[in-house]
């Protein structure tokens, strides 16, 4: 895989409970579009793609990534796309691009007031919409049939997920979710869903993220070390949620291999529920020496449509730093790990 | 620039009964559930699915060999929901779960109606007395169900599945003053402070320029129609009667329009620069909504001349 | 929804000679979720569509989307990623109500708005102003479409008995625009596969000479709602792309969304095939009919068939089908250089696509 496109810069809005900002994100965007070209010396203009994802069913609005547009100041008109999904898949998009050639910087961002809705119940509607949509099975639930299935497996123990909450919630006093308590402590706490407690679930989080990207050639000339996209693939399960094998995430599976993730010693991983991240962990064969979700993940705090691509703003800006050489980022969209996207970056000269 | 009040917000409720037609291999499996039978589908692989796939997971080829299977099963996993919400299947605590039905590879999601519910408990259907609803058709699954043969029913070839979802909307900062400013009446525009503009309502990010309109301006209550259409169609939703003049209205001084309309004469008399001013419903019944204008009316002034008016069409 | 699908993409593979094991990656385009009451339908549609265990794209540019999800197909396969892509978009109107869907008022919003003909037609009527039209333009454009959609097994409105008179006697829903000359709410989906040099060895293929997007904010001060410069800035682009200098003379047929008579025009305009204003005369002088200078939608294009969601990418299609010598009843004579343009929004969202007969 080559490595024309590097990330040269990311900002994201603060995670938080409840925003009183809109549904279209404008308040989240305007500040972080501004910072994420600062930091690289750019202006609106020298971006030569735009590109980004949302969700309406997350908004309660048709076409709410329109108003979004507002926060770009988009005249003279912009060469721009969007995704309904996470904007990690924009970021592919915007991946694209440059590699054809047309473009040499685009600019990806993702948002989401997930506090606007009933967030596990407007996830429901992900599913069949004629044989199980109807039932209303919400995202936590969903979730919990697929944690039960490891631990019924042996694959990985609710006190092993206690584990990986309370390293989550300690990782960055910054984060929306910043404790610091004990797994054993988490571990006594109780259900919200049994198998899960409410430390095993991410919380429910208004935020916003953006990632510049540009060719290799020009990302050297933005920044000293740019993270190089060695590697970006994804690929979707079948739809049929009940058929699926739900605890080896063959998918993530499949686009490791496609990416090459071997020698990576840092990883961010979106994993909205704790027994997720150790589902991950083993689809992607990491050993304890890969430093995990040093951010704390989406456990810390997860803006919907922008957790995948602040994952892989997160990895950059770790290989921008030298934290690590070489990195992966994982996105991942549908019910219970059906789809995902693992990024590997390597640092730049 | 933006006070520092909570902005303004008030619940959205999208609701829509969507009328979902079936195709050949969910009709099949539809009316089965409406008989009282349970069909699942056998895959290329020779696996067995419940409820039926109409396409191959792996090939992507229709599935028509419907195989019949029972209605008890066994738990494969599950989850507790202590507080249902909103449509789902049972309105007190239940499980949610992965029933394997004898003679199924695969296993179905649904309701569980067991305290002691556990990885490996059997279990029956239990059945609505109505029928014709799909996957509802059964209400859950339990440990001593009895048993229900099977019954006639009419072919399915269409289900209709409700959706409601309650949001909470919020206006934006600037249009939460401009929204409390009409509680007052007065019309609140901002201005860009790179472009210059005087936009109303104020925005979080002026379109052209990514930046917050600051400097407020308050605008006088007439101005110009710009363009104009005449509804004359009724549709689901609607909240005004029709015939009505949809307007773009130019305030003096704005540098954007506003929609309304425009009442007080006949619809075929509005013209393109037309005249108008606020008609406003009586104070009390004012709230935090340009609404409080009922609507435009005409002033009888002369017209604005074309060119005045053209650059913003 | 599924079913829907597989009708376009089960002929699509027929025709390219391709079985779903020989597709790289699927690209679904799709307006908005709440038409059909699913979220990211994709997710649930991966199976029948042949995407599971491969890569699976969703693009949502509003009634553009059919066009921008061919264009971002394109993409990957001009960008080296893949050789054969499969771009499917579909919209199921039925499910729901378009009208409802397009009307939803939120909190604090004036509910004036009726529908995506009652946002437009006050921007036709600032054409009609701008340009001098005669009111029968509209009608003339309306006929055209819905006689060639008469041509076209795949048209939901086939109306080979519509006349001028029949058009302006129809009712006056948003005046200026008329019951005829508005868009039906349709079900339909189009499929299109796309492949490298390779794929292509041995096929009559349509090849991609260009393909531009722009957008522009909804609204903005002084925003030019009937000659929109994202409009003319895609057109732009495209035309140098493609080495055009006199689309009206270098292009043989265009295929533009055209969801309300009166767009006809103003998109002929928008797109540099005439100067702005003179677009009525083009559609006067009968110029783009079946048989003259630069025939617009012989599919019967929007106004014959209107899955949002699809519309774009069927414009696209159409546009193919007429370089490969495909169009069947509604053909071209001839054609080698088509257009294939979708819009959406507010008029903000434009996509486009120059293909031919040979390789650029």
């Amino acid at each position: 895989m080559s490595s024309d496109v590097a990330i040269v810069s990311f900002a994201q809005a603060p995670n938080v409970r409840a925003t009183h900002g809109t549904t279209n994100g404008v308040e989240m965007l305007v500040p972080i579009i501004q910072k994420a070209l600062a930091n690289v010396h750019l202006s609106k203009k020298d971006i030569g793609f735009w590109c980004s994802g949302s969700s309406d069913y997350l908004a309660g609005r048709a076409f709410s990534f329109i108003a979004a547009v507002d926060a770009i100041g988009a005249f003279p008109p912009i060469n721009e796309s969007h995704v309904e999904a996470d904007a990690a898949w924009a970021l592919y998009e915007a991946w694209v691009k440059i590699r054809t050639g047309e473009v040499d910087t685009a600019l990806v961002y993702g948002f989401g007031k997930s506090s606007a809705g009933q967030l596990r119940r407007v996830l429901a509607m992900q599913l069949d919409p004629y044989l199980v949509g109807p039932l209303w099975p919400d995202s936590v639930s969903v979730a919990g049939l697929q944690a039960r299935l490891g631990i019924d497996g042996r694959l990985w123990s609710e006190r092993a997920m206690a584990e990986v909450a309370a390293r989550s919630r300690a990782a960055d006093p910054g984060a929306q979710i910043h404790e610091l308590v004990t797994a054993d402590e988490l571990f006594e706490r109780p259900y919200v869903a049994d198998p899960l407690r409410a430390h095993d679930c991410a919380p429910i989080t208004d935020g916003a993220a953006v990632v510049v990207l540009a060719s290799a050639e020009r990302a050297r000339e933005l920044t000293p070390r740019p993270a190089l996209i060695t590697g970006i693939e994804h690929r979707v399960e079948s739809s049929h949620l009940t058929a699926r094998n739900l605890t080896t995430s063959p998918s993530t599976v499949a686009a490791a291999k496609a990416a090459g993730v071997d020698g990576v010693t840092l990883a961010e991983l979106h994993a909205p529920f704790t027994h997720q991240e150790i589902l991950l962990r083993q689809a992607l064969g990491l050993g304890d020496e890969v430093t995990v979700n040093p951010s704390g993940g989406a456990l810390a705090g997860n803006p919907m449509f922008a957790a995948g691509l602040a994952r892989i703003g997160e990895a950059a800006t770790r290989v921008m730093a030298g934290d690590a050489d070489r990195a992966l980022a994982h996105a991942t969209s549908g019910p219970a790990l059906q789809q995902n996207l693992v990024c590997v970056l390597e640092g730049g000269a | 620039m933006t006070t520092s009040e909570a902005p303004l917000s008030a619940p959205l409720d999208i609701g829509f009964d969507y009328t979902r037609s079936l195709g050949p291999t969910l009709s099949r499996f539809v009316t089965g559930l409406a008989r009282r039978r349970i069909f699942g589908a056998r895959s290329a692989d020779g696996r067995v699915h419940v409820p039926p796939p109409e396409y191959d997971p792996v090939t992507g080829a229709p599935l028509t060999d419907l195989v019949e299977v029972a209605h008890t099963g066994t738990v494969t996993t599950w989850c507790w929901q202590p507080k249902p919400l909103a449509g789902q299947p049972l309105d007190r605590p239940f499980a949610w779960a992965m029933v394997l039905l004898d003679g199924a590879d695969t296993p179905m999601l649904h309701a569980v109606d067991a305290a002691d519910v556990h990885t490996g408990m059997r279990v029956r259907a239990r059945w609505t007395t109505a029928g014709g609803n799909g996957i509802r058709d059964i209400s859950c699954f339990g440990p001593d169900e009895p048993e229900v043969p099977p019954r006639d029913a009419d072919d399915i070839t269409m289900i209709t599945t409700p959706v409601h979802l309650s949001y909470q909307h919020s206006a934006s900062p600037e249009e939460s003053r401009y929204l409390r400013g009409l509680a007052d009446g007065k019309l609140l525009g901002q201005r860009c402070p790179a472009c210059e503009k005087v936009y109303i309502p104020p925005r979080g990010a002026c379109p052209t320029d990514g930046v917050p309109t600051e400097e407020e301006i308050e605008l006088p209550d007439r101005g110009i129609v710009t363009t104009f259409c005449i509804v004359n169609v009724p549709f689901l939703g609607q909240r005004i009667t029709p015939p009505y003049v949809a307007a773009y209205i130019l305030l003096d001084g704005a540098d954007i329009e506003e929609e309304h309309l425009v009442l007080g004469c006949a619809a075929d008399e509005v013209r393109m620069g037309m005249r108008v001013a606020a008609q406003w419903r009586p104070r009390d019944e004012w709230g935090t909504t340009l609404e409080n204008i009922d609507h435009f009316r005409p002033t009888g002034e002369p017209d604005a001349p074309y060119e005045t008016f053209a650059r913003h069409l | 929804m599924a079913g829907l699908c597989r009708e376009a993409i089960d002929r699509a593979l027929e025709d390219a000679g391709l079985s779903f094991s020989d597709i790289d990656a699927v690209v679904l385009g799709k307006a908005p979720d709440l038409f059909e009451g699913v979220m990211m339908p994709e997710l649930v549609l991966a199976d029948a569509i042949g995407a599971t265990g491969k890569p699976l794209l969703r693009v949502h540019t509003a009634g553009s989307v059919g066009g921008s999800t061919a264009n971002v197909a394109a993409s990957l396969v001009h960008g080296g990623v893949h050789s054969r892509v499969l771009a499917v978009a579909f919209e199921k109107q039925s499910e729901s109500n378009a009208m409802w869907a397009l009307s939803i008022t939120p909190p604090f919003h004036m509910p004036v708005g009726a529908g995506a003909g009652g946002y437009f037609a006050p921007h036709v009527r600032s054409y009609i102003r701008r340009s001098g039209a005669p009111d029968h333009i509209g009608a003339l454009v309306a006929v055209k479409d819905r006689r060639n959609g008469a041509r076209n097994p795949y048209a939901h409105l086939r109306q080979s008995d519509i006349t001028l008179e029949s058009v302006q006697a129809s009712a006056m829903l948003w005046d200026p625009i008329r019951y005829d000359e508005t868009c039906p709410s349709s079900d339909g989906a189009c499929a299109i596969v796309l492949g490298d040099e390779q794929a292509a060895r041995g096929r009559t293929a349509a090849w991609l000479h260009a393909t531009a997007m722009r957008t522009e904010p909804t609204t903005f001060a002084g925003r030019d709602q009937v000659n929109p410069q994202a409009g003319r800035d895609a057109a732009a682009a495209l035309w140098r792309q493609a080495g055009i200098t006199d689309p009206l003379s270098q292009v043989d047929t265009a295929e533009i969304y055209v969801p309300f008579s009166w767009f006809e025009p103003m998109w002929l305009e928008n797109l540099g095939f005439v100067e702005e204003g003179q677009g009525w005369k083009l559609t006067e002088a009968g110029e783009t009919e079946l048989g003259g200078r630069l025939p617009v939608n012989p599919s019967g294009g929007v106004l014959s068939s209107n899955p949002i969601g699809a519309s774009g990418m069927l414009r696209f299609g159409e546009a193919a089908m007429q370089v490969m010598g495909r169009a069947g009843d509604h053909q071209v004579d001839g054609a080698r250089i088509a257009l294939g343009h979708a819009y959406g929004g507010g008029s903000q969202y434009f996509s486009m696509w120059v293909v031919g007969t040979e390789m650029p």
